[in-house]
């Protein structure tokens, strides 16, 4: 064989050998994880219950993430109003402001900046401890002392976060709320009761479910894959940093998958 | 017949075998503890004895052999029932292992907060007592980055006696203290050999600790068992390598 074609061979079978050895890391994840998401519903369910850790657990979610989901969800609220006051009043809808900033932030706005944020402070939190206690033995230390770290450690936090996300989204919800309000007043001057009265006047419970009904499954995702991730590093101190990127990589790619199929989803029931 | 119950050992490793990847660490290993007595493990670092206790208490699981704990296969167990083995044996890690998030009382009620036969202020009374055995008695409300690692190597100890355990697995109980208090620490594995009749396995490179402690010795070696025997008898052993550990 001449001597280019046996290297452009050669490097066909790197490639090939790499896709394989890729795909089957990624397939093996994947087999890990599923195990460790059945096992999270086994340990919910059976007794006794870690009431304690998780009271604790949902304090530390919400003390943690309140300010920033405050803080953004008012800008949200502000800039939303004052982005799109303009258009609508070029075809004179403005009185449509107030329902039309409410559903948007309700259904999908609340939700998708509410889990981003608790992603980025929540999973990248619960990525580095877990990974650091198990960098330090504490994980095994727990083990071995006869108790179950996983309902200890990871059903308390995963539950907590599905607990905590519906309650910062309503939070974030009504400060974007007052956010839009001030952006209405900021040109003009709207009553403070005819405003709500005209924004709750187009929500209805089907808006708020399924919002809800998602970020509870937002929570479920956050607090699972950072869960995961911390609790089976295994890289010592750099596993620490790794496990708290993966968490919030995966989880916000995750947080927009769901919500693309939770829009249809609800669409269809709705419908 | 009764003899033979008695003289039962209380650990017997026959035939464990691990390897990480391509690395042999233990092969073929045969070790037995009795009851009541110390028994030492002597090698160089990275020659496999932490694997041995994380074996015991079922944190590895070895590729080959078997281990009687109490007389009883622990690799043949089941979740529940190796849970309550672990209970009945205290485990000092060698990084101390302390819970970073707890102050050090509730370090040392982890292990008992799923047991609701104790009552609280009994348990609160055996944090006491074992605090004041280590002599950590003034650190009770401190978290463990405010110790040194001293006082974090006998806050894992304290931990591990909380369970009051018939088995001690110590991995390095006075590595990282002061002649005195690593002095103090080897006189207190004795004392506890002596009040609850624990039979421990005391991993060291500290051999005043071995000298004060251990009843039997052993060297380990590429995975096997290579010496064994009182202080005294491998004090005057010939062999290169024990008497590096000697010099
Ligand atoms: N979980 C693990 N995964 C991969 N390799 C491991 C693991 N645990 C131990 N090893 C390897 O096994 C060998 C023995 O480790 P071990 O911790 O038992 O050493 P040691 O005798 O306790 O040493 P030291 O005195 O330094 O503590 C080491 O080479 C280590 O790299
Ligand atoms: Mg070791």
């Amino acid at each position: 064989m001449p001597k280019s074609k046996v290297s452009i061979y050669s490097s066909y079978q790197k490639l090939t050998e790499g896709i394989i050895h890729r795909s089957r890391s990624i397939l093996i994840g994947l087999a890990d994880f599923s195990m460790f998401f059945i096992r999270y519903f086994k340990e919910l369910i059976r007794p006794p219950y870690e009431i304690n850790e998780f009271v604790k657990q949902s304090y530390l979610i919400g003390n943690q993430s309140l300010a920033l989901v405050g803080i953004t969800g008012f800008i949200m609220g502000l800039v939303l109003t004052i982005q799109t006051r303009p258009t609508l009043a070029e075809f004179g809808a403005e009185s449509w402001l107030p329902a039309m900033i409410s559903v948007s932030i309700v259904r999908e706005i609340g939700p998708v900046i509410t889990a981003l944020i608790c992603a980025g402070k929540v999973g990248s939190g619960i990525g580095a401890e877990l990974a650091s206690m198990r960098v330090t033995e504490q994980i095994d230390a727990m083990e071995v002392s006869g108790s179950n770290p996983f309902k200890f450690i990871v059903v308390s936090r995963t539950t907590a976060a599905m607990l905590m996300l519906p309650l910062l989204t309503i939070y974030s919800d009504a400060i974007s709320m007052f956010g839009s309000f001030v952006g209405v007043n900021i040109k003009g001057d709207v009553n403070f009761r005819l405003f709500f009265s005209q924004a709750f006047a187009q929500l209805s419970f089907t808006d708020l479910i399924p919002a809800l009904i998602k970020t509870t499954l937002f929570g479920l995702v956050i607090g699972l894959i950072s869960c995961y991730k911390g609790y089976y590093s295994d890289k010592g101190t750099e596993g620490v940093g790794q496990a708290a990127n993966a968490s919030v990589v995966i989880s916000s790619l995750l947080i927009f998958i769901i919500d693309i199929l939770a829009v249809q989803v609800s669409n269809f029931i709705i419908d | 017949m009764q003899k033979e119950k008695i003289t039962k050992p209380e650990i017997s490793i026959q035939n464990l075998s691990i390897a990480f990847g391509p690395k042999k660490v233990l092969i073929d290993l045969n070790l037995e503890i009795n009851k009541g007595e110390n028994l030492v493990i002597l090698g160089k670092s990275g020659c496999g004895k932490s694997v041995i206790i994380k074996c015991i208490i079922g944190l590895l699981v070895p590729d080959k052999g078997i281990i009687e704990v109490f007389g009883e296969n622990i690799l043949a167990s089941s979740t529940e029932e190796l849970n309550n083995f672990r209970k009945r044996i205290g485990f000092l890690f060698q990084s101390g292992a302390l819970y970073d998030s707890m102050n050090v009382k509730q370090n040392l009620l982890f292990p008992l907060r799923m047991n609701k036969e104790i009552e609280l202020n009994e348990k609160e009374k055996l944090v006491k007592e074992v605090l004041e055995k280590v002599g950590l008695s003034e650190a009770i409300n401190k978290m463990p980055t405010e110790l040194s690692g001293g006082m974090r190597k006998r806050l894992g100890l304290a931990r591990s006696l909380m369970l009051k355990p018939e088995i001690m697995l110590y991995d390095e109980p006075t590595t990282g203290l002061d002649p005195i208090t690593a002095k103090e620490i080897s006189n207190l594995i004795l004392e506890i050999q002596k009040d609850q009749g624990t039979s421990s396995i005391i991993i060291t490179h500290d051999m005043n600790c071995a000298k004060i402690t251990g009843n039997r010795i052993v060297i380990l070696e590429q995975g096997k068992v290579s010496t064994e025997g009182s202080y005294k008898d491998l004090e005057q052993s010939k062999k290169e390598e024990v008497k590096g550990f000697f010099e």
